[in-house]
C-alpha cells in the first residue's frame, strides 16, 4: 500500500486494543456499525465470523488476535471497517473490527519511521512503520501481509 | 484413403511422388515445349500439390505453388510462352516446394521470394501482351447468364482424393450460386460405405463467366463425372416449367396435375412423378431466379454474452433472497391477501430461477468431443491403440461447470491412457482385445450429474497404493481399510505410484488437481477398480453452482443449511440413544447402523442443548451419516455464496447463504461430513 518507502498517504485512523492504527484510506469501502455476525465453527479465531455486507458474505477479522491484544466486548463506539485488499493476487473484501474509528487524515512521510527492531511487542513483519501525530504514535500495519501470510 | 493414418504424413509421402513426377515432366517439357500432354501433366501436379497442401495444413507450400500454377495455367491458355527460363524457375521452385513441405519453418524465405519474383516476371512480361486477347475472348457480351449445373462424382471419387466441397467453392467463386445436394442415392446407413460418394449436386449459378470456365472447374474429374451444364431460361419462374425444363417431367403431366391444385410441386411429389428432393432442388432454382433476397430464417436461437447471463443469475439470486425476507415478514402477518401475493411471487421467482438456470445449461457433449483429439494424439504418442467412446452427451450441465470440468477430465483421461491402459502386446497376452477403450458417460442422478470415466486397462494396484500410503504415513501399517477408501488416497497431494515419471503423468500432481477442482465445484469423486479389468472414476456434480434448495437447521445459536438433495430423512434422537453418550455413535435406522455426528460437540457449542435433538440423515451415493441438530427450521432457497480464501482451511462448510433476516448461514459440506462420519465406522471396524 501507499505507506511504502515512507511516503505520505491518506489514512483512516482507528483505535484497537488501546493503540491507534492507520490504514490506507483508498482501500476502505465503508464503515459499518456493529451488525449480526455468524460464527464459523472451526475457523481460526482471527477470522472467526461472517457478516452480510450489502448482500455479500464477507469474513470479519479481528486484528487483536494477530497483535496479541486483549479483547474487550464491543461498545457503542465499535465499528466494522470494510476494506478491499489484494489477497493472493485477487481483490478480496474483508471486514476489520475496530474499537473506535477516528478520522481520515494525511500522514506525512517525514513523520513515519521504520519499524524498530527491538522494543516491539508485535511481530515486526506485520508493521510497515510507526507514524507520529502530535504526541501519539500511530501504528501502520501491513494488512496485505497479515492476511496473505497464512 | 485410410482414415487411421496421419493425413499430413500421407500428403508428405504423396508430395514426394508428385514432385518427382513434376521434375521429369518439366525436364521433358524443356525438350518438347509443344507437347500438350506434358504441359497438362505439369499443371495437374501443381494443382494437386496446391489443393492437397492447403487441405492438410501446408499453407506456405500451397501459397507458393499457387503462383507457379498460375504461370502454367497461362501457358496452357496460350497466354504465356514456355521457355527454358520459365522451366528453370519451375525446377528451382519445385525444390523450394519440397523444402516447404518437409520443414516449413526452416525453409529459406529469401529464396522463396526470389523465385516468386522470377515467376511474377515471367507472368508480367506476357500479361501486358495478352490483354487485348483476353478482352476479345472474354465473357460473352459481358452479360450474366444463369446456368444449371448438375454433377455426380464417380462413386470412388472420395477415395481418389477429390473433394466435392472444393469444386463447389470454386463454382461459388464464379458468381451467385445456389447449391442443392441430391441425396436420393444414399443407401441406408448400415449399407453405407463412408468412403464412397453417393451425393449428386445441382448448382444454379449466375455468372458473367463463359461456359468454358465452368467446365474448367471440373477439368480433373471430367472423365468419370456425370456432368451437365445448361443455361436456365430467366423467364421460367413457375415450378412446373422449371421441372419440365430440367427434364424431370413432361409438360402434359404438369398441366394435368396443375389443373387440380395450385400447389403443383407438392402434388407432383405425392403423385410419385418426382422425388421430393428433385422438387426441392427445383424450388431452390425458382427462388434463385426470382432473386428473392432470402433473409435469414426466423431466428430460433440467439447468442448472448456470458456476462449478461451471469448478471441475470445474480439478480435472480438477489430476488430469491429478497423473497425469503418478504416471506419471513409475511409469516407473522394475518393478512390473507398479502399471503397470497407472497405465494404468487414465490411461484414466479422459483420458475424464473429454473428458467434462468436452464438458459445456462449446455449439453456435456460439447466438452466430451474436445477429448477426441487428446486421446488420438496421446495414444499415438504412447504407441497404444485406444478407442474413445461416449454416452449421455446430451446431459445438460451449467456452463460454468462445464468449463471448469475441462482440466480435471483431461487429467483423468491422461492417467487412464498412460497408467490404466496397457500396451497392445500386453493386452493381447492377457487375453484382451489389443485396442483399449476409454468410455465417457454422463447421466442425471437426482439433483446430481454423474460423469464416469471408464477404462478397460489393468486397474489400480492395491498393494502398491497401500505400500505408498504407508510409506507416506497416510495410513497405519496394516490398517484395515476398504478398497474405495484406499483408492481415495490417490487423490492425496504428492501421491503417485508411477515408478517412472512420464511426459504425461506420474508426477503426483494430476489427481490432486482433480480433487481440488471437483471439491471447488462441490462435487464428489468415487473410484472403483477391478484388477485386470479396468478402473471407473465417477464424478458426482451438483446441477448448478448458484442456487440450491436447502434444509435450515439450528445448532446452538447458529443456523446452518443442509443441501436438501442430500437429506434422506429426519428422525428424533431418542433419550436412550442420547444418553449412550460415549463410545457408540451409531443409530439404528430400520436395521442399518448409521454413524452420527453431534454437531454441538463438533462446533464446541456451549448454549443450553435443546430437549429433543433431531438427527438429519444425509447421504452421498450409498454412504449415510446422521447429523444431530437442535432444531429443524424448515426449507430455505439457498443462494450459494462462496467463502473467502481466509476460510479455505474450514472443511465442514462449502459456502454461505444469506437468510431472510439478513444474517449469514453456513452451508454444510456434505462430502466432507459424510467422510468424517465414515471414519467412525472405520474405527469401529478396526476395533
Amino acid at each position: 500500500m501507499a505507506a511504502n518507502d515512507n511516503q505520505s498517504f491518506e489514512a483512516l485512523t482507528l483505535g484497537l486494543g488501546g493503540e491507534i492504527f492507520a490504514i490506507d484510506a483508498n482501500c476502505v469501502l465503508e464503515i459499518l456499525d456493529m451488525i449480526p455476525q455468524t460464527e464459523v465453527p472451526g475457523a481460526r479465531p482471527f477470522v472467526g465470523a461472517l457478516i452480510n455486507v450489502r448482500g455479500k458474505v464477507v469474513p470479519l477479522t479481528d486484528l487483536r488476535f494477530k497483535f496479541d491484544m486483549e479483547r474487550t466486548p464491543p461498545s457503542i463506539d465499535s465499528r466494522i471497517v470494510v476494506v478491499e485488499i489484494p489477497l493472493n493476487g485477487e481483490p478480496a473484501v474483508i471486514g476489520l473490527l475496530a474499537d473506535k474509528v477516528y478520522e481520515v487524515t494525511n500522514i506525512g512521510g517525514a513523520s513515519i519511521e521504520d519499524t524498530p527492531d527491538i522494543g516491539m511487542r508485535w511481530r515486526p513483519e506485520f508493521i510497515k512503520g510507526i507514524g507520529k501525530r502530535g504526541n501519539d504514535f500511530i501504528v501502520i500495519p501491513d494488512i496485505v501481509r497479515i492476511f496473505s501470510g497464512d | 484413403m485410410n482414415g487411421r493414418s496421419d493425413p499430413a504424413q500421407t500428403f508428405r509421402d504423396e508430395s514426394v511422388e508428385l514432385l518427382a513426377e513434376l521434375e521429369t515432366t518439366l525436364l521433358s517439357l524443356e525438350e518438347r515445349p509443344d507437347d500438350r500432354d506434358l504441359l497438362d501433366a505439369a499443371f495437374r501436379a501443381l494443382h494437386t500439390l496446391k489443393g492437397s497442401g492447403a487441405m492438410f495444413g501446408f499453407e506456405a507450400a500451397a501459397a507458393f505453388t499457387h503462383h507457379l500454377e498460375n504461370a502454367f495455367d497461362q501457358v496452357r491458355k496460350g497466354q504465356l510462352a514456355l521457355n527454358s527460363s520459365l522451366i528453370g524457375v519451375a525446377l528451382a521452385s519445385k525444390d523450394h516446394i519440397r523444402a516447404l513441405i518437409e520443414s516449413p519453418e526452416s525453409a529459406d524465405k529469401t529464396e522463396g521470394e526470389r523465385l516468386l519474383g522470377l515467376v511474377a516476371q515471367q507472368i508480367g512480361t506476357v500479361e501486358t501482351a495478352s490483354v487485348s486477347k483476353d478482352v476479345k475472348g472474354g465473357p460473352e457480351a459481358g452479360g450474366e447468364v444463369t446456368w444449371r449445373i448438375r454433377f455426380r462424382l464417380a462413386a470412388d471419387a472420395l477415395e481418389r482424393g477429390t473433394k466435392s466441397s472444393l469444386l463447389l467453392d470454386e463454382l461459388r467463386s464464379l458468381g451467385t450460386a445456389t447449391v442443392v445436394a441430391l441425396t436420393e442415392a444414399l443407401p441406408p446407413i448400415e449399407e453405407m460405405d463412408p468412403f464412397r460418394c453417393y451425393v449428386a449436386w445441382d448448382v444454379i449459378l449466375t455468372t458473367s463467366q463463359p461456359r468454358t470456365v465452368i467446365e474448367d472447374v471440373f477439368i480433373f474429374v471430367l472423365d468419370d463425372t456425370d456432368l451437365t451444364i445448361e443455361p436456365v431460361d430467366p423467364q421460367s419462374e413457375r415450378i412446373g416449367e422449371i421441372l419440365v425444363a430440367r427434364g424431370e417431367i413432361d409438360g402434359e403431366q404438369v398441366n394435368a396435375v396443375a389443373a387440380e391444385q395450385p400447389k403443383i410441386g407438392q402434388l407432383l411429389v405425392k403423385s410419385g412423378n418426382i422425388s421430393e428432393e428433385r422438387l426441392h432442388s427445383a424450388l431452390a432454382e425458382q427462388k434463385h431466379i426470382r432473386a428473392e433476397s432470402e433473409q435469414a430464417k426466423t431466428a430460433n436461437s440467439i447468442r448472448v454474452p456470458a456476462e449478461r447471463l451471469d448478471d441475470l443469475m445474480d439478480q435472480v439470486g438477489e430476488l430469491v433472497i429478497a423473497h425469503a425476507r418478504l416471506k419471513q415478514l409475511v409469516s407473522a402477518s394475518q393478512d390473507l391477501q398479502i399471503k397470497s401475493v407472497t405465494e404468487e411471487i414465490e411461484r414466479l421467482s422459483n420458475s424464473l430461477r429454473d428458467t434462468t438456470m436452464g438458459i445456462r445449461m449446455v449439453p456435456i457433449g460439447s466438452l466430451f468431443s474436445r477429448f477426441r483429439r487428446l486421446v488420438r494424439d496421446l495414444s499415438q504418442e504412447l504407441g497404444k491403440d485406444v478407442a474413445l467412446t461416449m454416452s449421455g452427451e446430451e446431459t445438460e450441465l451449467d456452463k460454468t461447470m462445464i468449463e471448469r470440468l475441462n482440466d480435471p477430465l483431461i487429467h483423468i483421461i491422461r492417467n487412464s491412457l498412460d497408467h490404466g491402459l496397457e500396451q497392445p502386446q500386453v493386452r493381447q497376452a492377457s487375453g484382451k482385445a489389443s485396442q483399449g477403450e476409454i468410455h465417457l458417460s454422463a447421466r442425471h442422478a437426482g439433483t446430481q450429474v454423474q460423469i464416469s470415466i471408464r477404462d478397460d486397462g489393468r486397474g489400480l494396484d492395491r498393494d502398491r497404493i497401500r505400500a505408498k500410503a504407508e510409506q507416506q504415513e497416510l495410513i497405519q501399517p496394516g490398517a484395515k481399510i476398504s478398497d474405495s477408501e484406499l483408492f481415495q488416497l490417490i487423490l492425496h497431494p504428492g501421491f503417485s505410484t508411477a515408478a517412472a515419471v512420464t511426459n504425461l503423468s506420474g508426477r503426483g500432481v494430476g489427481m490432486d488437481v482433480v480433487k481440488r477442482a471437483i471439491d471447488s465445484l462441490r462435487g464428489t469423486i468415487d473410484i472403483a477398480s477391478t484388477p485386470g479389468a479396468g478402473t471407473v472414476i465417477t464424478l458426482g456434480l451438483p446441477l448448478t453452482l448458484a442456487i440450491i434448495d436447502g434444509l435450515l437447521v439450528r445448532v446452538g445459536a447458529g443456523r446452518y443449511v443442509i443441501p436438501l438433495s442430500a437429506v434422506e430423512e429426519c428422525v428424533e434422537l431418542s433419550q436412550e440413544e442420547d444418553q449412550r453418550n460415549t463410545g457408540r455413535n451409531f443409530l439404528n435406522i430400520r436395521g442399518a447402523l448409521v454413524p452420527f455426528i453431534r454437531l454441538r460437540e463438533l462446533f464446541g457449542t456451549r448454549d443450553a442443548p435443546a430437549p429433543y435433538p433431531k438427527v438429519v440423515i444425509i447421504s452421498t451415493g450409498d454412504r449415510r451419516v446422521g447429523l444431530v441438530v437442535d432444531q429443524v427450521l424448515g426449507d430455505h432457497q439457498t443462494v450459494i455464496k462462496s467463502l473467502s480464501k481466509l476460510h479455505a482451511d474450514v472443511e465442514n462448510f462449502s459456502g454461505a447463504s444469506i437468510l431472510g433476516d439478513g444474517t449469514v448461514a453456513l452451508i454444510f459440506d456434505i462430502g466432507h461430513l459424510v467422510a468424517f462420519g465414515q471414519s467412525f465406522e472405520a474405527q469401529r471396524d478396526a476395533s
